[in-house]
C-alpha cells in the first residue's frame, strides 16, 4: 500500500485574466520511505500540487477541481480542515525555498522550532525545548542550547536552512515534502543540505519528495523521478532511467541542454519555443507545439501510460511504438 | 536544468512591443479604475466650483444681514436657510469654502516648499549636513504642534496670512523626511552619478534631476496634508483662534451651528456635510494616488 | 538597551529646552499680556509681581532664572489668579485630563485592533469594505462636529447620558468615544495593511504547513509584525489626544488641563500658559520615549 497516492488532480486557478489550469490531472505514487523527485521548469505545476495536497493553495482564487489524495488511507483533499492540520506539521512536513522568508522573523528560534511539538502532541515545554536543542544538533548546528534562543537573521542561509528541517522533522513525519529548498544557497550549502537530508530520511526511514527545477540535485538524491510540464506529468520512472533512456521528447530535450554535458566549443541547444500558456485550453499534448517529432495523432488524448521497467510516458507516439527515442 | 526559450519568428512578433507607457501615464490608468478616488476627485472639483463661483450667483452676501429672516430653516428662498443675524447660510458656506479651502491649500504649499527644499538638500549633501539637519527636524518633531500653533496665534494676532505660516510651518516636517528618503535611494542609481560625471552642478541636479523623481510620493503627500490643515484651522476657528469673524471659515460656522444645534440644527449640519466630504474626497483622491504610483502595491 | 535608553533620554533634553526657550519668549511678546506695558494692574500686585518674576531685571536674566526654576520643577505662579501656582493646578486638574485620554486611546486601540483584524482576515469582503468606510468617515468627522452631534443624539434625544459636566461616572463615555473615534479609525487602518502584509509572507505559509490554527496564526505570529505600524503610531496618536482633549474638554465641560490651558491663553495667563506647554512638551516627548523603546522590543531586527 503506498503510503501517498494521488490520482488525477486538477487544481485551477480561477483569475481575471481566465482560468489557469496549474495542476491539470497529476498521478502518483510514493511509498513508505522512497524518495521521489519533482522536476520541471516555473509553472509547470510541480509547488501547487504538493501545496494542494496539504491545502496550503488559498482558496479563492484557486480551487481543487478533482482528484485524490490519499494519505494512509485518508483523502486529504475532501478531509475537513481540523483532519488536515492533525496531519500538516505531523505526519507530512514541509521546507520551503526561501529559509529567510519562511522563519517568522520576530519570533525567537526557539519558539517557532518547538511549535510543531506543542500543536501536535501534549508535551511540557520544558521537555519541547529539549528536543529542539537535540533536533538542532541534529542538523549540524554547533552551540545549540545557546543558538536556539537566537533570531532568523542571525544565521545565514544555510543555517536557516538547516533549522527549518530541523524543524519539520521534530515530529518525526512519514512524509517530508521539500520545496527546491536549496535554489536560494551556494552550491557547497546545497550539497551539505542534500546530504543532511539524505542522512535523515535513511536514519528515519521517511520518505521524501524533492521538487526542484535543477536535474542535477535530484540525481543526486531521488529512486524515482516525474518530470513535469504545463501541469502535468509527461514522464516518470526510475531515476537512472529517466536520465538515461527519456522516454518523452520533452525529458530528452531537457537532457541534452545540459550544458556540462554538450561538447565544448558547439553551440548550446535549447528547446525551441516557449512553455505554454496554461490559461489558454489547448488540445493533446501540451508538448506537441515546441516537438521535434510532433504528429498529428499528437492532437488527440494524451495519457501518462506505463511502459516497460518501470517507466511510465505521456508521449502517444512512444507508447504506441512509432517513436523510439 | 535550464531553460533557455529561444524565441521563433512567430512569437517574436506575437510580442510587438505596446506603446510606450510612462509612469505618469500608467498611474493615470490605474487611477481612473478607483472609483472611490474618481468619486473624490469629482466631488472635489464639484465643491471647489460651488465655493469659487457660486457667490456671484447669489442674490445674497456673506454679511448682508436681514432680522426678519431669524434663524429660517432651508427653504426656497435660503436654500441652506438663515442664521441669527438672518444671514444667508448658502452664501456663508461658499464664502467660509473659499477660506477653508484657501487656507488648505495655501499652508500645504508653504510647507510643501519649505519641506522638500530641505528634505532634498538633506538627502542630497549626506554625511554630516544631513545629520544635522534630520536631528533639528527630529527636536521641531517632539513638539507639540498644535500647542505652539495656538501660541504663535496669540502672540502674533490673528491674522489669516498668519495662520498659512503658522501652520504651514508646523506641517513642513515629515514632507522634509519623505523627501529625503526619496531624494537618499535616488541618490545612490546611477543617472546621478552620469550626470555628476558630465559635470553638472549640484543645484542643477537637485532640481532638474532629484525633484521630479520625488513628484510621486510629494503628490501623494500633498493631497493628504490639505484635509489635515483644514482640520487645524478648523479646530483653532473652533477655539476662536482662527479666522474672526465677520470673516467665516467652514470652522468657524460649525462652531457657531455647535452651539445652537438644539434648535437649529442645519446650522451646525450642513457646513459639517461639506467639510467632512471635502476631507472625506481628499483623503480618497490621495489614497487613489499613493496606490496609483506605488507600482508595488498593483494589484493586476 | 540599556544605553539606547540613556541615549534617547540626552535626547529629550534639547527638546524640552527648546520648547522652554520658545514658549518664554513668545509668551513675552504677547499682547495683552502681563508684560504688556498697557495692563493695568493693582500696584501692590504689581510690586509683588515684579519681584516675584524678575520684571525689573534685564530679560536674559529672568531667561536664567525661569531656565533655573524650571530644572527645579517650580513653574511659577498664575498670573492672573497669583495665589494659584501652576504646579497645583495642574496637580488638580491633569488626573481629569489623563483619565480622559487613556479612556479614549483604550477604545481606540480595542475597537481599531479588532476592526482591522476583522478587515485584514477577509479581505476585499462586505465586511472589510464596511470597516473601511467607517473609518474613513471616522478620519473626516472632527472631534468638534462628532461631540456635538453625539450630544444631540445620545444626551438631548434619547436622555441616556449628561450633555456635559464631568459628576457621573457615565460623564466620561461620551468624550472619551468622540476623542476616541478618530484614532479608532487610523487603528483600525492601520492594522488592517499590516496584518494584510504580514498575512501574505512566507512564514505565515510555514506556520499553516505546520499545522497552527488561525487562532494560533493570528494571535502568535501575524499580531507581532502586523501591529508593528499602530504601536508607531502611538507617539502621534497620544500628542493627537492631548491636543484633541482641548476642544472636547471645552465641549463637554470637563474640567481638565486642556480647558485651563485654553482659558489661561485667552487671559493671557503667561506663566500659565508657559508651564502647561512645558508640561506638555514633557509629556509627550516622554510618551514618544516609551513607545520608541517598545518598538525596539518588539521588533527584533531594530535591536541587532
Amino acid at each position: 500500500m503506498p503510503l501517498l497516492e494521488v490520482k488525477n488532480l486538477r487544481t485551477y486557478f480561477h483569475t481575471r485574466n481566465g482560468v489557469v489550469r496549474a495542476v491539470d490531472g497529476v498521478s502518483f505514487e510514493i511509498e513508505k520511505g522512497q524518495t521521489l523527485g519533482i522536476v520541471g521548469e516555473s509553472g509547470s505545476g510541480k509547488s501547487v500540487t504538493c501545496y494542494s495536497m496539504l491545502g496550503l493553495i488559498p482558496q479563492p482564487p484557486g480551487r481543487i477541481e478533482s482528484g485524490e489524495a490519499i494519505f494512509d488511507g485518508v483523502d486529504l483533499l475532501k478531509a475537513k480542515p481540523a483532519e488536515l492540520r492533525q496531519i500538516r506539521g505531523k505526519r507530512i512536513a514541509m521546507i520551503f525555498q526561501d529559509p529567510m522568508t519562511s522563519l517568522n522573523p520576530y519570533m525567537r528560534v526557539e519558539d517557532q522550532l518547538i511549535e510543531p511539538l506543542l500543536i501536535h502532541q501534549k508535551i511540557e515545554r520544558k521537555r519541547a525545548v529539549e528536543l529542539g536543542v537535540q533536533a538542532l544538533q541534529d542538523v549540524g548546528i554547533q552551540d545549540a542550547a545557546n543558538r536556539i534562543r537566537s533570531y532568523p537573521h542571525e544565521f545565514s542561509g544555510g543555517m536557516r536552512q538547516r533549522v527549518m528541517i530541523a524543524m519539520a522533522l521534530i515530529t518525526k513525519p512519514d512524509l517530508l515534502i521539500a520545496d527546491e529548498p536549496t535554489t536560494a544557497l551556494d552550491v557547497t550549502v546545497q550539497a551539505q543540505i542534500i546530504e543532511l537530508v539524505k542522512r535523515m530520511q535513511a536514519e528515519r526511514g521517511m520518505a521524501v519528495i524533492w521538487i526542484s527545477h535543477d536535474l542535477g540535485v535530484v540525481a543526486g538524491l531521488c529512486q524515482r523521478v516525474n518530470v513535469m510540464y504545463a501541469g502535468r506529468v509527461v514522464e516518470s520512472g526510475p531515476t537512472a532511467s529517466i536520465f538515461r533512456t527519456p522516454q518523452h521528447p520533452y525529458n530528452r530535450a531537457l537532457q541534452k541542454s545540459i550544458p556540462a554535458l554538450q561538447p565544448k566549443g558547439a553551440e548550446l541547444y535549447t528547446i525551441a519555443g516557449m512553455p505554454p500558456d496554461v490559461s489558454k485550453p489547448f488540445v493533446g499534448c501540451p508538448f506537441a507545439p515546441r516537438c521535434e517529432f510532433a504528429q498529428e495523432v499528437c492532437r488527440g488524448p494524451v495519457e501518462l501510460k506505463p511502459g516497460d521497467s518501470g517507466q511510465a510516458t505521456a508521449c502517444v507516439r512512444v507508447q504506441n511504438g512509432e517513436l523510439k527515442l | 536544468m535550464t531553460q533557455t526559450p529561444s524565441m521563433t519568428d512567430a512569437t517574436i512578433a506575437a510580442n510587438t512591443a505596446e506603446p510606450g507607457a510612462s509612469l505618469w501615464h500608467d498611474a493615470w490608468l490605474r487611477l481612473r479604475k478607483n472609483k472611490l478616488a474618481v468619486f473624490g476627485g469629482g466631488a472635489l472639483i464639484v465643491i471647489t466650483l460651488f465655493c469659487l463661483v457660486g457667490p456671484w450667483f447669489s442674490p445674497y452676501t456673506y454679511e448682508q444681514q436681514d432680522f426678519a429672516q431669524y434663524a429660517k430653516a432651508p427653504s426656497a428662498k435660503h436654500w441652506f436657510g438663515t442664521d441669527k443675524l438672518g444671514r444667508d447660510q448658502m452664501t456663508r458656506l461658499m464664502h467660509g469654502g473659499r477660506i477653508s479651502l484657501g487656507v488648505g491649500i495655501c499652508a500645504t504649499l508653504v510647507s510643501l516648499t519649505i519641506g522638500v527644499l530641505y528634505g532634498a538638500m538633506a538627502g542630497f549633501f549626506g554625511g554630516k549636513t544631513d545629520a544635522a539637519m534630520m536631528r533639528i527636524v527630529d527636536i521641531l518633531y517632539a513638539l507639540p504642534f498644535t500647542v505652539f500653533v495656538i501660541l504663535l496665534m496669540v502672540v502674533f494676532g490673528q491674522k489669516i496670512v498668519l495662520l498659512f505660516v503658522a501652520i504651514g510651518a508646523v506641517e513642513w516636517l515629515t514632507m522634509a523626511r519623505i523627501v529625503r528618503g526619496q531624494v537618499q535611494s535616488l541618490r545612490k542609481q546611477e543617472f546621478i552619478e552620469a550626470a555628476l560625471a558630465l559635470g553638472l552642478s549640484q543645484r542643477r541636479i537637485i532640481l532638474r534631476h532629484m525633484i521630479p523623481n520625488v513628484l510621486g510620493p510629494v503628490a501623494v503627500y500633498t493631497t493628504l496634508t490639505i484635509p489635515a490643515v483644514m482640520l487645524l484651522e478648523a479646530f483653532l476657528s473652533f477655539l476662536g483662534l482662527g479666522v474672526q469673524p465677520p470673516m467665516s471659515s467652514w470652522g468657524t460656522m460649525i462652531k457657531d451651528g455647535a452651539e445652537l444645534m438644539e434648535e437649529f440644527p442645519w446650522l451646525l449640519m450642513i457646513p459639517a456635510a461639506f467639510f467632512s466630504l471635502t476631507l472625506f474626497s481628499l483623503n480618497f483622491l490621495g489614497d487613489g494616488l499613493r496606490d496609483a504610483l506605488d507600482v508595488r502595491t498593483s494589484k493586476d | 538597551m540599556f544605553r539606547f535608553i540613556a541615549a534617547r533620554l540626552l535626547q529629550t533634553i534639547p527638546v524640552l529646552f527648546v520648547v522652554a526657550t520658545m514658549t518664554f519668549f513668545m509668551v513675552r511678546v504677547m499682547p495683552g499680556g502681563p508684560f504688556d506695558s498697557e495692563r493695568s494692574v493693582p500696584p501692590e500686585i504689581k510690586r509683588e509681581l515684579d519681584a516675584y518674576y524678575g520684571l525689573d531685571k534685564p530679560v536674559f536674566q529672568q531667561y536664567l532664572a525661569y531656565l533655573g526654576k524650571l530644572v527645579r520643577g517650580d513653574l511659577g505662579y498664575s498670573i492672573k489668579f497669583a495665589n494659584r501656582s501652576v504646579n497645583e493646578t495642574i496637580a488638580t486638574t491633569f488626573p481629569v485630563s489623563l483619565q480622559l485620554g487613556g479612556m479614549a486611546l483604550g477604545l481606540a486601540l480595542l475597537l481599531g485592533i479588532t476592526a482591522g483584524v476583522m478587515a485584514a482576515l477577509r479581505p476585499n469582503s462586505a465586511l472589510d469594505y464596511a470597516a473601511s468606510g467607517l473609518s474613513m468617515m471616522g478620519i473626516c468627522l472632527p472631534t468638534f462636529v462628532l461631540g456635538p452631534l453625539l450630544v444631540f443624539a445620545f444626551a438631548l434625544k434619547l436622555q441616556w447620558v449628561n450633555a456635559s459636566g464631568w459628576f457621573d461616572s457615565t460623564d466620561i463615555i461620551l468624550p472619551a468615544i468622540t476623542l476616541g473615534i478618530v484614532y479608532a479609525a487610523y487603528i483600525a487602518r492601520l492594522t488592517r495593511g499590516g496584518m494584510l502584509e504580514i498575512l501574505s509572507q512566507d512564514f505565515i505559509r510555514t506556520a499553516r504547513a505546520k499545522g497552527a490554527s488561525e487562532v494560533r496564526i493570528i494571535f502568535r505570529h501575524a499580531l507581532r509584525g502586523g501591529l508593528l505600524p499602530v504601536i508607531s503610531f502611538l507617539g502621534p496618536a497620544a500628542a493627537g489626544i492631548l491636543t484633541g482633549s482641548f476642544v472636547i474638554e471645552m465641549i463637554f465641560q470637563i474640567p481638565g488641563l486642556g480647558r485651563h490651558f485654553v482659558t489661561s491663553v485667552f487671559n493671557r495667563d503667561a506663566t500659565m500658559i508657559t508651564g502647561v506647554a512645558v508640561f506638555y512638551a514633557a509629556l509627550i516627548v516622554f510618551f514618544n520615549l516609551l513607545v520608541d523603546i517598545l518598538q525596539v522590543w518588539l521588533n527584533p531586527k531594530l535591536k541587532y
